[in-house]
């Protein structure tokens, strides 16, 4: 059956993307930030159209996973293989999330964001 | 804001950026992307995952024919607070059959928002009963629509049975004031929390 036919195609048809593969090769968390230097960028225009325009989309500024996806507008679990893919290749920069251990690494952080959030 | 000269290649590797999340949950139509957009930096995006009814959260499609698939979309905005420091914003689908979903959504989250509206107080009980289960630190914002009948806050917790320790907060979604008065209780209760745990001598990873 044409998958463009197929309600559900549009939405499996882009693991086409990822080769049928839906593990990513890192997790990634959704509010994780990647960021892209025009060196990376122009590197990944090697690397097909797909990563290319994740990598302009970080391009200038740093951008969450979950932002990716949605301005690339592909499910979630394409655009983390494809970051993943990204980011072993040396073509997107994966900064850390929130650190979920060690009382004073968390404490400084949610400190942070309190104060961040009483001056806005 | 702009990165503009920022060179994540460069001199800045070692911590780089850091980001956070609060989630914000409630029934449908109580006012979360209102809530999300009334403080987020963009308008707020939506991103969408495939999900198998299994509840496993694989989107793979050689599972897909035959099995009952839905995609999950999750509405979120952002708040640069500093060049190395964002908080991101996700708020939760609301039915309880996307409770896998939340599972990815809560993971390394500060703490979460219920949002309350007076007049469909059950809408609320699948997210709270889901938090207190997760122990993820979580305040109750009751967001006073026009024409609903006004509760007192002891009223309120007895019908959510939410304990003394529980901030309960009025808000607003469309204002963007008390949404950060919000947010900031959300931050507090899970700093308060994150100590009497630290005090009792127990971590208490989340997710
Ligand atoms: N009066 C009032 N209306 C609100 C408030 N928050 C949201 N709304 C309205 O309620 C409707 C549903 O809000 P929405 O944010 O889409 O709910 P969601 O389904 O939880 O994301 C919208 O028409 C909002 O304008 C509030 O605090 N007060
Ligand atoms: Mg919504």
């Amino acid at each position: 059956m044409d998958p463009r036919r197929d309600p559900r195609g549009a939405l499996v048809r882009p693991y086409a993307v990822t080769r049928g593969r839906t593990e990513p090769s890192r997790d990634i968390a959704l509010e994780a930030v990647l960021t892209c230097s025009a060196t990376q960028v122009a590197e990944s225009r090697f690397a097909g159209h797909d990563k290319y325009r994740i990598a302009t989309v970080c391009e200038g500024r740093a951008q969450s996973l979950a932002e990716i996806a949605a301005y690339t507008r592909m499910p979630l679990g394409v655009a983390r293989v494809l970051v993943a893919d990204l980011v072993a290749d040396g073509l997107l920069t994966l900064h850390t999330a929130a650190p979920a251990e060690g009382f004073e690494e968390r404490m400084e952080i949610l400190g942070r964001v309190l104060s961040g959030l009483r001056r806005l | 804001m702009d990165f503009a000269g920022y060179d994540p290649a460069g001199s800045r590797q070692s911590r780089g950026i850091v980001s956070a999340k609060i989630v914000v949950a409630g029934g449908f139509g109580v006012g979360k992307t209102t809530l999300v957009g009334a403080i987020s930096e963009i308008t707020p995006l939506t991103t969408e995952a495939l999900m198998t009814a299994a509840g496993v959260g694989i989107d793979d499609p050689s599972k897909v024919p035959g099995k009952e698939t839905t995609t999950v979309a999750m509405d979120f905005g952002r708040i640069t607070m500093a060049q190395d420091l964002i908080l991101y914003l996700f708020g939760t689908p609301g039915q309880t059959r996307f409770w896998f979903m939340w599972d990815e959504i809560i993971r390394g989250a500060v703490g979460a928002a219920v949002l309350v509206d007076t007049r469909r107080i059950t809408d609320a009980f699948a997210p709270l009963d889901y938090f207190e289960n997760r122990k993820l630190p979580y305040v109750v914002a009751l967001n006073r629509f026009d024409g609903a009948d006004l509760y007192e806050p002891d009223e309120i917790r007895e019908a959510l049975a939410i304990s003394a320790d529980v901030p309960l907060v009025m808000c607003d979604a469309r204002d963007r004031e008390s949404v950060k008065q919000v947010l900031v209780t959300v931050v507090e209760h899970a700093m308060i929390r994150l100590q009497a745990e630290h005090g009792r001598g127990f971590p208490a990873p989340v997710g």
